[in-house]
Protein backbone atom coordinates (compact mmCIF):
# COMPACT_ATOMS: atom_id res chain seq x y z
CA UNK A 1 0.00 0.00 0.00
CA UNK A 2 1.38 3.48 -1.06
CA UNK A 3 1.53 6.34 1.36
CA UNK A 4 1.09 9.35 0.17
CA UNK A 5 3.10 12.16 1.27
CA UNK A 6 4.32 16.03 1.16
CA UNK A 7 8.15 16.02 1.74
CA UNK A 8 10.75 17.40 -0.14
CA UNK A 9 12.71 16.01 -2.95
CA UNK A 10 15.77 15.53 -0.56
CA UNK A 11 13.47 14.18 1.81
CA UNK A 12 12.11 11.37 -0.28
CA UNK A 13 15.72 10.29 -1.49
CA UNK A 14 16.71 9.88 2.09
CA UNK A 15 14.13 7.77 2.68
CA UNK A 16 14.35 5.94 -0.08
CA UNK A 17 18.07 5.06 0.58
CA UNK A 18 16.73 4.06 4.23
CA UNK A 19 14.29 1.92 2.94
CA UNK A 20 17.11 -0.19 1.13
CA UNK A 21 19.01 0.00 4.11
CA UNK A 22 22.76 -0.42 2.62
CA UNK A 23 25.72 -1.60 4.80
CA UNK A 24 28.25 1.38 4.13
CA UNK A 25 27.63 5.32 3.52
CA UNK A 26 29.83 8.45 3.01
CA UNK A 27 28.34 11.35 4.26
CA UNK A 28 29.85 15.08 3.17
CA UNK A 29 27.64 18.24 3.21
CA UNK A 30 27.40 20.78 0.60
CA UNK A 31 23.99 22.86 -0.16
CA UNK A 32 21.77 21.91 -1.68
CA UNK A 33 22.10 18.10 -1.22
CA UNK A 34 23.46 18.92 2.53
CA UNK A 35 19.60 18.05 4.12
CA UNK A 36 19.48 14.64 2.69
CA UNK A 37 22.49 13.24 3.90
CA UNK A 38 22.02 15.03 7.04
CA UNK A 39 18.27 13.06 7.65
CA UNK A 40 20.27 9.79 6.76
CA UNK A 41 22.78 10.63 9.56
CA UNK A 42 19.64 10.77 11.87
CA UNK A 43 17.99 7.46 10.57
CA UNK A 44 21.48 6.01 11.51
CA UNK A 45 21.50 7.18 15.23
CA UNK A 46 17.99 6.46 15.63
CA UNK A 47 18.55 3.13 14.83
CA UNK A 48 16.59 3.16 11.75
CA UNK A 49 18.87 1.32 9.25
CA UNK A 50 22.50 -0.65 9.94
CA UNK A 51 24.34 1.65 7.90
CA UNK A 52 27.90 2.31 9.05
CA UNK A 53 28.20 5.91 8.21
CA UNK A 54 31.50 7.53 7.54
CA UNK A 55 31.90 11.23 8.31
CA UNK A 56 34.66 11.72 5.68
CA UNK A 57 36.84 15.36 5.83
CA UNK A 58 36.27 15.96 1.45
CA UNK A 59 33.80 14.53 -1.32
CA UNK A 60 37.49 12.85 -2.86
CA UNK A 61 37.41 11.47 0.67
CA UNK A 62 34.09 10.07 0.35
CA UNK A 63 34.27 8.84 -3.23
CA UNK A 64 37.41 7.14 -1.76
CA UNK A 65 35.29 6.17 0.87
CA UNK A 66 32.51 4.32 -1.38
CA UNK A 67 35.48 2.55 -2.99
CA UNK A 68 36.96 0.85 -0.32
CA UNK A 69 33.92 -0.31 0.86
CA UNK A 70 32.02 -1.22 -2.62
CA UNK A 71 35.20 -3.37 -3.10
CA UNK A 72 34.99 -4.63 0.56
CA UNK A 73 31.74 -6.10 -1.01
CA UNK A 74 29.33 -3.75 0.73
CA UNK A 75 26.66 -1.93 -0.41
CA UNK A 76 27.85 1.24 -0.66
CA UNK A 77 25.98 5.41 -0.89
CA UNK A 78 26.98 8.92 -1.06
CA UNK A 79 25.61 12.19 -2.21
CA UNK A 80 26.78 14.92 -3.23
CA UNK A 81 26.74 18.53 -5.64
CA UNK A 82 28.10 20.77 -7.39
CA UNK A 83 31.69 21.76 -5.96
CA UNK A 84 31.33 17.78 -4.09
CA UNK A 85 31.36 16.13 -7.47
CA UNK A 86 33.87 18.07 -9.02
CA UNK A 87 36.31 17.27 -6.21
CA UNK A 88 35.49 13.61 -6.55
CA UNK A 89 36.29 13.63 -10.11
CA UNK A 90 39.56 11.74 -10.01
CA UNK A 91 37.72 9.10 -7.84
CA UNK A 92 34.93 9.00 -10.05
CA UNK A 93 37.07 7.37 -12.76
CA UNK A 94 38.23 4.91 -10.17
CA UNK A 95 34.54 3.66 -8.90
CA UNK A 96 33.65 2.65 -12.49
CA UNK A 97 36.93 1.53 -14.02
CA UNK A 98 36.56 -0.96 -11.19
CA UNK A 99 33.35 -1.50 -11.31
CA UNK A 100 32.33 -1.23 -8.62
CA UNK A 101 27.71 -0.49 -7.81
CA UNK A 102 28.08 2.59 -5.88
CA UNK A 103 24.71 4.43 -5.51
CA UNK A 104 25.11 8.12 -5.24
CA UNK A 105 22.04 10.95 -5.89
CA UNK A 106 23.41 14.23 -6.96
CA UNK A 107 21.53 16.99 -6.33
CA UNK A 108 22.37 19.42 -9.07
CA UNK A 109 23.80 22.81 -8.52
CA UNK A 110 25.77 25.26 -10.78
CA UNK A 111 29.93 25.10 -10.56
CA UNK A 112 32.23 27.83 -9.64
CA UNK A 113 33.29 30.32 -10.34
CA UNK A 114 31.50 32.70 -9.86
CA UNK A 115 30.26 31.19 -6.65
CA UNK A 116 26.46 30.01 -6.38
CA UNK A 117 24.21 27.76 -4.69
CA UNK A 118 21.44 27.18 -7.02
CA UNK A 119 20.56 24.38 -9.23
CA UNK A 120 22.08 23.43 -13.09
CA UNK A 121 23.31 20.39 -14.69
CA UNK A 122 27.12 21.95 -14.60
CA UNK A 123 28.04 19.16 -12.26
CA UNK A 124 26.94 15.88 -13.61
CA UNK A 125 27.27 16.69 -16.92
CA UNK A 126 30.51 17.30 -16.15
CA UNK A 127 31.20 13.68 -14.96
CA UNK A 128 29.44 12.48 -18.10
CA UNK A 129 32.65 10.70 -19.46
CA UNK A 130 32.88 9.15 -16.11
CA UNK A 131 31.74 5.73 -16.88
CA UNK A 132 28.99 5.92 -14.49
CA UNK A 133 25.38 5.40 -15.44
CA UNK A 134 23.58 8.93 -15.22
CA UNK A 135 19.24 8.52 -14.47
CA UNK A 136 17.80 11.79 -14.37
CA UNK A 137 14.56 12.92 -12.34
CA UNK A 138 12.17 15.50 -13.08
CA UNK A 139 10.55 15.76 -9.64
CA UNK A 140 10.88 14.14 -6.01
CA UNK A 141 8.52 11.05 -7.08
CA UNK A 142 11.02 10.28 -10.08
CA UNK A 143 14.36 10.93 -7.67
CA UNK A 144 12.79 8.72 -5.03
CA UNK A 145 11.70 5.98 -7.75
CA UNK A 146 14.85 6.27 -9.83
CA UNK A 147 16.72 5.70 -6.50
CA UNK A 148 15.07 2.78 -5.44
CA UNK A 149 15.78 1.71 -9.22
CA UNK A 150 19.52 2.63 -8.79
CA UNK A 151 20.38 -0.23 -6.68
CA UNK A 152 18.83 -2.90 -8.53
CA UNK A 153 20.81 -1.45 -12.32
CA UNK A 154 24.19 -1.07 -10.33
CA UNK A 155 24.28 -4.34 -8.87
CA UNK A 156 22.95 -6.18 -11.80
CA UNK A 157 25.66 -9.15 -11.99
CA UNK A 158 25.96 -8.40 -15.54
CA UNK A 159 26.85 -4.59 -15.29
CA UNK A 160 27.99 -4.03 -11.56
CA UNK A 161 28.68 0.17 -12.24
CA UNK A 162 28.21 3.17 -10.62
CA UNK A 163 24.95 5.29 -10.71
CA UNK A 164 24.64 8.44 -10.42
CA UNK A 165 20.63 9.68 -9.59
CA UNK A 166 20.27 13.34 -11.00
CA UNK A 167 17.57 15.80 -9.50
CA UNK A 168 17.48 19.46 -9.96
CA UNK A 169 19.02 21.65 -6.65
CA UNK A 170 16.48 23.22 -4.71
CA UNK A 171 13.72 23.08 -7.70
CA UNK A 172 13.08 19.62 -6.25
CA UNK A 173 15.19 19.07 -3.82
CA UNK A 174 13.74 22.06 -1.32
CA UNK A 175 10.55 21.58 -2.45
CA UNK A 176 7.57 19.51 -0.92
CA UNK A 177 5.60 18.08 -3.18
CA UNK A 178 3.52 15.36 -3.25
CA UNK A 179 4.62 11.68 -3.18
CA UNK A 180 3.88 8.09 -3.20
CA UNK A 181 5.96 6.06 -0.97
CA UNK A 182 6.54 2.22 -1.48
CA UNK A 183 6.21 0.59 2.09
CA UNK A 184 9.34 -0.64 3.43
CA UNK A 185 9.41 -4.53 3.04
CA UNK A 186 8.36 -3.81 -0.69
CA UNK A 187 11.32 -1.67 -1.47
CA UNK A 188 13.77 -4.13 0.72
CA UNK A 189 12.38 -7.19 -1.37
CA UNK A 190 12.43 -5.22 -4.42
CA UNK A 191 15.94 -3.95 -3.92
CA UNK A 192 17.32 -7.90 -2.72
CA UNK A 193 19.81 -9.07 -0.85
CA UNK A 194 23.40 -7.48 -1.68
CA UNK A 195 25.66 -9.57 -4.21
CA UNK A 196 28.76 -9.65 -3.53
CA UNK A 197 31.19 -10.10 -6.61
CA UNK A 198 35.49 -10.35 -5.89
CA UNK A 199 34.90 -8.93 -2.50
CA UNK A 200 38.30 -8.06 -0.93
CA UNK A 201 37.20 -8.39 2.66
CA UNK A 202 36.86 -12.60 1.42
CA UNK A 203 40.38 -12.93 2.84
CA UNK A 204 40.37 -16.21 2.04
CA UNK A 205 40.35 -15.65 -1.49
CA UNK A 206 42.71 -12.74 -1.94
CA UNK A 207 42.26 -10.78 -5.20
CA UNK A 208 43.85 -7.46 -6.62
CA UNK A 209 42.27 -4.06 -7.39
CA UNK A 210 43.59 -1.54 -9.04
CA UNK A 211 46.64 -2.73 -10.92
CA UNK A 212 48.67 -0.83 -13.17
CA UNK A 213 47.58 -1.84 -16.62
CA UNK A 214 50.26 -0.60 -19.33
CA UNK A 215 49.99 -0.29 -22.87
CA UNK A 216 49.30 -4.10 -24.19
CA UNK A 217 45.75 -4.05 -22.23
CA UNK A 218 44.68 -1.03 -21.26
CA UNK A 219 42.67 -0.34 -24.27
CA UNK A 220 41.05 -3.74 -24.26
CA UNK A 221 40.12 -3.07 -20.70
CA UNK A 222 38.79 0.59 -21.79
CA UNK A 223 36.88 -1.07 -24.58
CA UNK A 224 35.33 -3.69 -21.92
CA UNK A 225 33.74 -0.75 -20.68
CA UNK A 226 32.01 0.64 -23.16
CA UNK A 227 30.75 -2.73 -24.30
CA UNK A 228 29.38 -3.25 -20.68
CA UNK A 229 27.77 0.15 -20.74
CA UNK A 230 26.11 -0.68 -24.41
CA UNK A 231 24.23 -3.61 -22.02
CA UNK A 232 23.11 -1.65 -19.49
CA UNK A 233 20.04 0.10 -21.51
CA UNK A 234 18.11 -3.46 -21.42
CA UNK A 235 18.36 -4.06 -17.59
CA UNK A 236 16.75 -0.51 -16.83
CA UNK A 237 14.38 -1.48 -18.80
CA UNK A 238 13.76 -5.03 -16.87
CA UNK A 239 13.99 -2.83 -13.77
CA UNK A 240 11.96 -0.45 -14.95
CA UNK A 241 9.31 -3.33 -15.37
CA UNK A 242 9.14 -5.31 -12.21
CA UNK A 243 9.06 -1.74 -11.14
CA UNK A 244 6.19 -0.67 -12.32
CA UNK A 245 4.47 -3.77 -11.66
CA UNK A 246 5.61 -2.86 -7.82
CA UNK A 247 4.36 0.80 -7.99
CA UNK A 248 2.08 1.60 -10.78
CA UNK A 249 4.69 3.63 -12.27
CA UNK A 250 6.18 3.51 -15.80
CA UNK A 251 9.47 4.49 -16.70
CA UNK A 252 11.57 4.22 -19.88
CA UNK A 253 14.80 5.24 -21.19
CA UNK A 254 13.77 8.12 -21.71
CA UNK A 255 9.91 9.89 -21.56
CA UNK A 256 8.17 10.84 -24.62
CA UNK A 257 5.12 13.20 -24.55
CA UNK A 258 2.94 14.41 -27.17
CA UNK A 259 6.02 12.83 -29.52
CA UNK A 260 4.05 10.28 -32.19
CA UNK A 261 2.97 13.00 -35.02
CA UNK A 262 5.15 15.89 -33.41
CA UNK A 263 6.50 18.07 -35.90
CA UNK A 264 8.14 20.28 -33.57
CA UNK A 265 10.04 18.96 -30.40
CA UNK A 266 11.85 20.10 -27.50
CA UNK A 267 14.23 18.12 -25.60
CA UNK A 268 14.38 19.08 -21.81
CA UNK A 269 15.68 17.28 -18.52
CA UNK A 270 14.37 17.32 -15.53
CA UNK A 271 12.18 20.23 -13.41
CA UNK A 272 11.82 22.13 -16.57
CA UNK A 273 10.18 19.46 -18.55
CA UNK A 274 7.50 19.43 -16.33
CA UNK A 275 7.10 23.01 -16.75
CA UNK A 276 7.47 22.39 -20.62
CA UNK A 277 4.80 19.49 -20.75
CA UNK A 278 2.21 22.21 -19.62
CA UNK A 279 3.22 24.22 -22.31
CA UNK A 280 3.21 21.59 -25.05
CA UNK A 281 -0.89 20.76 -23.61
CA UNK A 282 -1.27 24.59 -24.85
CA UNK A 283 -0.05 24.82 -28.45
CA UNK A 284 -1.44 21.57 -28.90
CA UNK A 285 -4.74 22.59 -28.06
CA UNK A 286 -4.43 25.61 -30.90
CA UNK A 287 -3.96 23.03 -33.40
CA UNK A 288 0.36 22.97 -33.13
CA UNK A 289 1.72 19.44 -33.43
CA UNK A 290 4.36 19.97 -30.54
CA UNK A 291 6.16 17.44 -28.79
CA UNK A 292 8.66 16.77 -26.06
CA UNK A 293 11.57 14.09 -24.83
CA UNK A 294 12.65 14.15 -21.65
CA UNK A 295 16.07 12.04 -21.12
CA UNK A 296 16.32 9.63 -17.91
CA UNK A 297 18.98 7.36 -19.11
CA UNK A 298 22.12 9.90 -20.11
CA UNK A 299 25.07 7.53 -19.87
CA UNK A 300 24.75 5.34 -21.66
CA UNK A 301 22.49 7.44 -24.18
CA UNK A 302 19.94 5.59 -25.94
CA UNK A 303 20.74 7.14 -29.38
CA UNK A 304 18.86 4.72 -31.77
CA UNK A 305 15.70 5.03 -29.55
CA UNK A 306 15.60 8.94 -29.01
CA UNK A 307 16.42 9.33 -32.79
CA UNK A 308 13.42 6.78 -33.78
CA UNK A 309 11.41 8.65 -31.14
CA UNK A 310 11.88 12.00 -32.40
CA UNK A 311 12.04 10.97 -36.19
CA UNK A 312 8.31 12.98 -37.08
CA UNK A 313 10.12 15.97 -35.94
CA UNK A 314 11.13 18.54 -38.61
CA UNK A 315 12.58 21.01 -36.08
CA UNK A 316 13.89 20.40 -32.35
CA UNK A 317 15.27 22.65 -29.78
CA UNK A 318 17.10 20.80 -27.40
CA UNK A 319 17.15 22.37 -23.79
CA UNK A 320 20.85 22.82 -21.85
CA UNK A 321 21.17 23.23 -18.36
CA UNK A 322 24.58 23.58 -18.73
CA UNK A 323 27.20 24.60 -21.38
CA UNK A 324 29.96 23.97 -23.14
CA UNK A 325 31.83 27.55 -23.20
CA UNK A 326 33.07 27.92 -27.15
CA UNK A 327 30.64 24.68 -28.15
CA UNK A 328 27.12 23.65 -27.89
CA UNK A 329 25.34 22.63 -24.81
CA UNK A 330 25.83 18.56 -23.49
CA UNK A 331 22.30 17.67 -24.95
CA UNK A 332 22.67 19.27 -27.94
CA UNK A 333 25.46 17.20 -28.51
CA UNK A 334 23.98 13.86 -28.05
CA UNK A 335 20.64 14.73 -30.03
CA UNK A 336 22.68 16.03 -33.07
CA UNK A 337 24.80 12.86 -32.87
CA UNK A 338 21.77 10.54 -32.49
CA UNK A 339 20.13 12.56 -35.58
CA UNK A 340 23.23 11.88 -37.77
CA UNK A 341 22.66 7.87 -37.25
CA UNK A 342 19.66 7.27 -38.16
CA UNK A 343 20.18 9.80 -40.93
CA UNK A 344 17.21 12.03 -40.83
CA UNK A 345 18.06 15.86 -40.49
CA UNK A 346 15.88 17.84 -38.79
CA UNK A 347 16.77 21.54 -37.89
CA UNK A 348 18.40 21.73 -34.82
CA UNK A 349 18.39 24.63 -32.35
CA UNK A 350 20.42 25.15 -29.00
CA UNK A 351 19.02 27.40 -25.79
CA UNK A 352 21.02 27.55 -22.66
CA UNK A 353 18.75 28.51 -20.32
CA UNK A 354 18.56 28.03 -16.33
CA UNK A 355 22.37 28.56 -15.46
CA UNK A 356 22.71 29.33 -11.52
CA UNK A 357 19.25 28.60 -10.77
CA UNK A 358 17.87 31.43 -13.07
CA UNK A 359 13.96 30.60 -13.29
CA UNK A 360 12.43 28.57 -16.34
CA UNK A 361 9.19 30.05 -16.77
CA UNK A 362 6.17 28.97 -18.99
CA UNK A 363 7.40 31.88 -21.37
CA UNK A 364 10.33 30.60 -21.91
CA UNK A 365 8.96 27.39 -22.99
CA UNK A 366 6.12 29.41 -25.58
CA UNK A 367 8.63 31.33 -26.93
CA UNK A 368 10.72 28.78 -27.81
CA UNK A 369 7.83 26.54 -29.33
CA UNK A 370 6.83 29.73 -31.03
CA UNK A 371 10.27 29.84 -32.90
CA UNK A 372 10.49 26.14 -33.81
CA UNK A 373 6.87 26.71 -35.31
CA UNK A 374 8.27 29.37 -37.34
CA UNK A 375 11.22 27.21 -38.32
CA UNK A 376 8.99 24.01 -39.31
CA UNK A 377 7.04 26.25 -41.67
CA UNK A 378 10.19 27.39 -43.43
CA UNK A 379 11.28 30.57 -41.67
CA UNK A 380 14.35 31.86 -40.89
CA UNK A 381 16.93 30.29 -38.39
CA UNK A 382 18.08 33.18 -35.88
CA UNK A 383 20.81 31.55 -34.48
CA UNK A 384 21.89 27.56 -33.85
CA UNK A 385 23.00 28.46 -30.19
CA UNK A 386 20.89 31.07 -28.14
CA UNK A 387 21.02 31.81 -24.11
CA UNK A 388 17.66 32.70 -22.96
CA UNK A 389 15.86 34.19 -19.57
CA UNK A 390 18.97 36.52 -20.05
CA UNK A 391 19.81 40.09 -19.75
CA UNK A 392 20.98 42.07 -22.74
CA UNK B 1 -12.29 28.09 -5.50
CA UNK B 2 -10.35 27.46 -9.04
CA UNK B 3 -9.29 23.51 -9.92
CA UNK B 4 -5.97 24.76 -9.22
CA UNK B 5 -4.95 27.70 -6.32
CA UNK B 6 -1.90 29.29 -6.59
CA UNK B 7 -0.67 30.98 -3.08
CA UNK B 8 1.71 33.52 -2.75
CA UNK B 9 3.56 34.52 0.79
CA UNK B 10 5.46 37.90 1.75
CA UNK B 11 7.22 37.45 4.91
CA UNK B 12 10.97 38.17 6.69
CA UNK B 13 13.46 35.23 7.92
CA UNK B 14 12.21 33.95 11.10
CA UNK B 15 8.54 34.70 11.22
CA UNK B 16 7.70 30.78 10.30
CA UNK B 17 6.47 31.71 6.80
CA UNK B 18 8.27 29.10 5.07
CA UNK B 19 6.97 26.55 7.67
CA UNK B 20 3.39 28.35 7.12
CA UNK B 21 3.79 27.13 3.45
CA UNK B 22 4.63 23.91 4.67
CA UNK B 23 1.81 22.67 6.62
CA UNK B 24 -0.94 23.85 4.43
CA UNK B 25 0.67 22.30 1.86
CA UNK B 26 0.50 19.39 4.51
CA UNK B 27 -2.78 19.86 4.94
CA UNK B 28 -4.31 20.40 1.89
CA UNK B 29 -2.97 16.68 0.86
CA UNK B 30 -6.75 15.56 1.77
CA UNK B 31 -8.95 14.41 -0.81
CA UNK B 32 -6.06 13.18 -3.65
CA UNK B 33 -4.95 16.73 -4.54
CA UNK B 34 -1.35 17.51 -5.74
CA UNK B 35 0.60 20.21 -3.64
CA UNK B 36 3.47 21.93 -3.93
CA UNK B 37 5.23 24.29 -1.12
CA UNK B 38 8.37 26.31 -1.73
CA UNK B 39 10.27 29.07 -0.94
CA UNK B 40 12.57 31.09 -2.90
CA UNK B 41 16.21 31.00 -1.62
CA UNK B 42 18.59 33.54 -1.44
CA UNK B 43 20.80 34.77 1.40
CA UNK B 44 18.61 33.70 4.42
CA UNK B 45 18.89 36.20 7.02
CA UNK B 46 16.58 37.01 9.64
CA UNK B 47 14.47 39.77 8.86
CA UNK B 48 15.09 39.75 5.16
CA UNK B 49 12.33 40.12 3.05
CA UNK B 50 11.64 36.49 1.44
CA UNK B 51 8.98 34.58 -0.81
CA UNK B 52 7.18 31.16 -0.60
CA UNK B 53 4.74 29.65 -2.84
CA UNK B 54 1.56 26.86 -2.68
CA UNK B 55 0.55 24.87 -5.47
CA UNK B 56 -2.94 22.93 -4.64
CA UNK B 57 -4.65 21.23 -7.81
CA UNK B 58 -6.38 18.62 -8.14
CA UNK B 59 -4.59 17.68 -11.33
CA UNK B 60 -1.07 16.69 -11.01
CA UNK B 61 1.40 19.61 -10.69
CA UNK B 62 4.27 19.61 -13.19
CA UNK B 63 4.84 23.48 -13.27
CA UNK B 64 8.43 24.31 -11.39
CA UNK B 65 8.78 27.77 -11.39
CA UNK B 66 7.85 30.28 -9.17
CA UNK B 67 4.11 31.56 -8.92
CA UNK B 68 3.71 35.37 -10.70
CA UNK B 69 -0.51 35.61 -10.71
CA UNK B 70 -1.27 34.48 -7.18
CA UNK B 71 -4.60 33.93 -6.52
CA UNK B 72 -4.11 34.05 -2.27
CA UNK B 73 -1.65 36.49 -1.54
CA UNK B 74 -0.53 35.79 2.24
CA UNK B 75 1.62 39.10 4.11
CA UNK B 76 3.36 37.44 7.03
CA UNK B 77 4.84 41.17 7.88
CA UNK B 78 2.60 44.80 7.41
CA UNK B 79 5.52 46.30 6.89
CA UNK B 80 6.86 45.08 3.85
CA UNK B 81 3.58 46.84 2.37
CA UNK B 82 5.74 50.09 2.47
CA UNK B 83 8.66 48.37 0.60
CA UNK B 84 7.52 46.01 -2.34
CA UNK B 85 4.56 45.82 -4.56
CA UNK B 86 2.84 42.79 -2.70
CA UNK B 87 -0.32 43.38 -5.37
CA UNK B 88 2.34 42.34 -8.13
CA UNK B 89 0.46 40.05 -10.86
CA UNK B 90 -2.25 39.08 -8.52
CA UNK B 91 -4.98 38.06 -10.21
CA UNK B 92 -8.35 40.22 -10.06
CA UNK B 93 -10.28 37.92 -7.92
CA UNK B 94 -7.25 38.03 -5.51
CA UNK B 95 -7.10 37.55 -2.38
CA UNK B 96 -4.97 39.30 0.15
CA UNK B 97 -4.65 38.50 3.88
CA UNK B 98 -2.61 40.72 5.79
CA UNK B 99 -1.51 40.51 9.37
CA UNK B 100 -1.78 43.88 10.89
CA UNK B 101 -3.90 45.75 13.32
CA UNK B 102 -4.76 48.36 11.21
CA UNK B 103 -8.54 49.15 9.40
CA UNK B 104 -8.51 46.53 6.61
CA UNK B 105 -9.81 49.85 4.58
CA UNK B 106 -6.26 51.12 5.53
CA UNK B 107 -4.93 48.63 3.72
CA UNK B 108 -7.05 47.85 1.27
CA UNK B 109 -6.23 51.79 0.03
CA UNK B 110 -2.50 50.92 0.40
CA UNK B 111 -2.49 47.79 -1.51
CA UNK B 112 -4.56 49.87 -4.36
CA UNK B 113 -6.90 46.73 -4.72
CA UNK B 114 -9.43 46.37 -6.81
CA UNK B 115 -13.31 46.26 -6.35
CA UNK B 116 -12.98 42.65 -7.22
CA UNK B 117 -9.98 41.73 -5.15
CA UNK B 118 -11.34 41.20 -1.08
CA UNK B 119 -8.54 42.55 1.31
CA UNK B 120 -8.81 40.14 4.93
CA UNK B 121 -6.38 41.87 8.23
CA UNK B 122 -5.73 39.62 10.88
CA UNK B 123 -3.68 40.68 13.99
CA UNK B 124 -1.78 37.37 13.54
CA UNK B 125 1.28 39.50 15.96
CA UNK B 126 -0.99 40.33 18.48
CA UNK B 127 -2.67 37.00 18.61
CA UNK B 128 0.62 35.17 18.44
CA UNK B 129 2.08 36.73 21.03
CA UNK B 130 -1.00 36.52 23.90
CA UNK B 131 -1.35 32.89 23.01
CA UNK B 132 1.98 31.39 22.95
CA UNK B 133 4.23 34.39 24.36
CA UNK B 134 6.48 35.49 20.46
CA UNK B 135 5.97 37.56 17.83
CA UNK B 136 6.00 34.45 15.56
CA UNK B 137 2.29 35.12 13.52
CA UNK B 138 2.69 32.12 10.94
CA UNK B 139 -0.08 29.99 12.87
CA UNK B 140 -2.92 32.77 13.25
CA UNK B 141 -1.86 33.50 9.31
CA UNK B 142 -2.89 30.02 8.63
CA UNK B 143 -6.03 30.29 10.13
CA UNK B 144 -7.00 33.04 8.44
CA UNK B 145 -5.83 31.44 5.17
CA UNK B 146 -7.99 28.28 5.94
CA UNK B 147 -11.07 30.45 6.84
CA UNK B 148 -11.27 32.67 3.86
CA UNK B 149 -9.76 30.03 1.15
CA UNK B 150 -11.94 27.01 2.71
CA UNK B 151 -9.23 24.87 0.81
CA UNK B 152 -9.01 23.24 4.49
CA UNK B 153 -11.13 22.36 7.02
CA UNK B 154 -9.74 23.98 10.44
CA UNK B 155 -10.23 20.82 12.00
CA UNK B 156 -7.53 19.16 9.12
CA UNK B 157 -5.24 22.40 9.87
CA UNK B 158 -5.21 21.85 13.53
CA UNK B 159 -4.09 18.75 12.85
CA UNK B 160 -1.34 19.21 10.77
CA UNK B 161 -0.63 22.35 12.86
CA UNK B 162 0.04 19.77 15.86
CA UNK B 163 1.82 17.44 13.40
CA UNK B 164 4.60 20.01 12.26
CA UNK B 165 5.14 21.91 15.57
CA UNK B 166 4.81 18.81 17.60
CA UNK B 167 8.29 17.57 15.80
CA UNK B 168 9.96 20.55 17.27
CA UNK B 169 8.44 22.07 20.55
CA UNK B 170 7.17 21.58 24.04
CA UNK B 171 3.24 20.68 24.35
CA UNK B 172 2.48 24.35 25.74
CA UNK B 173 3.89 26.07 22.57
CA UNK B 174 2.12 23.58 20.36
CA UNK B 175 -1.21 24.18 22.51
CA UNK B 176 -0.31 27.69 22.07
CA UNK B 177 0.33 27.76 18.54
CA UNK B 178 -2.85 25.53 18.43
CA UNK B 179 -4.99 28.41 20.41
CA UNK B 180 -3.79 30.83 18.19
CA UNK B 181 -4.68 29.10 14.54
CA UNK B 182 -8.21 28.90 15.69
CA UNK B 183 -7.95 32.76 17.13
CA UNK B 184 -6.38 33.63 13.42
CA UNK B 185 -9.62 31.57 11.66
CA UNK B 186 -11.94 33.37 13.72
CA UNK B 187 -10.38 37.21 14.15
CA UNK B 188 -10.60 37.40 9.92
CA UNK B 189 -12.13 41.26 9.53
CA UNK B 190 -12.46 41.90 5.54
CA UNK B 191 -12.72 45.84 4.38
Amino acid sequence: MAKIVAVTGNEAVANALRQVNPDVCAAYPITPQTDMMQRFASFVSDGKVDTEIILVESEHSAMSACIGAAAGGGRVVTATSSQGLALMWEMLFIAAGTRLPIVMPVVNRALSSPLNIHGDHSDAMGARDSGWIQLWSENAQEAYDNTIQAFRIAEHMDIRLPVMVCLDGFITSHSIERIEYLEDDEVKNFAGEYQQLYPLLDVDNPKSYGPLILPDLYMEYKRAQHEVMTRVSKFVLDVAADFEKLSGRKYGLFESYRLDDAEIALVILNSAAGTAKDVVDEFRDKGIKAGLLKPRLFRPFPYEEVASALKSAKAICVMDRADSFGGFGPMYMEIASAMMLNGSRPILINKIYGLGGRDFMPEHAQMVISELDEIAKGGKIKTFKEYIGVRE
Amino acid sequence: MADMVEIRWHGRGGQGTVTAAKVLADACLSGGRYVQAFPEYGPERSGAPLRAYNRISSKELRMHCPVLHPQVVGVVDATLLDGINVAEGATEDAIFIVNSSKDPKEIREKLGATQKQRVIIVDATKIAIECFGRALPNSPMLGAVCKVTGLVSLDALLEDVRKSFGKKFSQKIIDGNLEATRRGYEEVREG
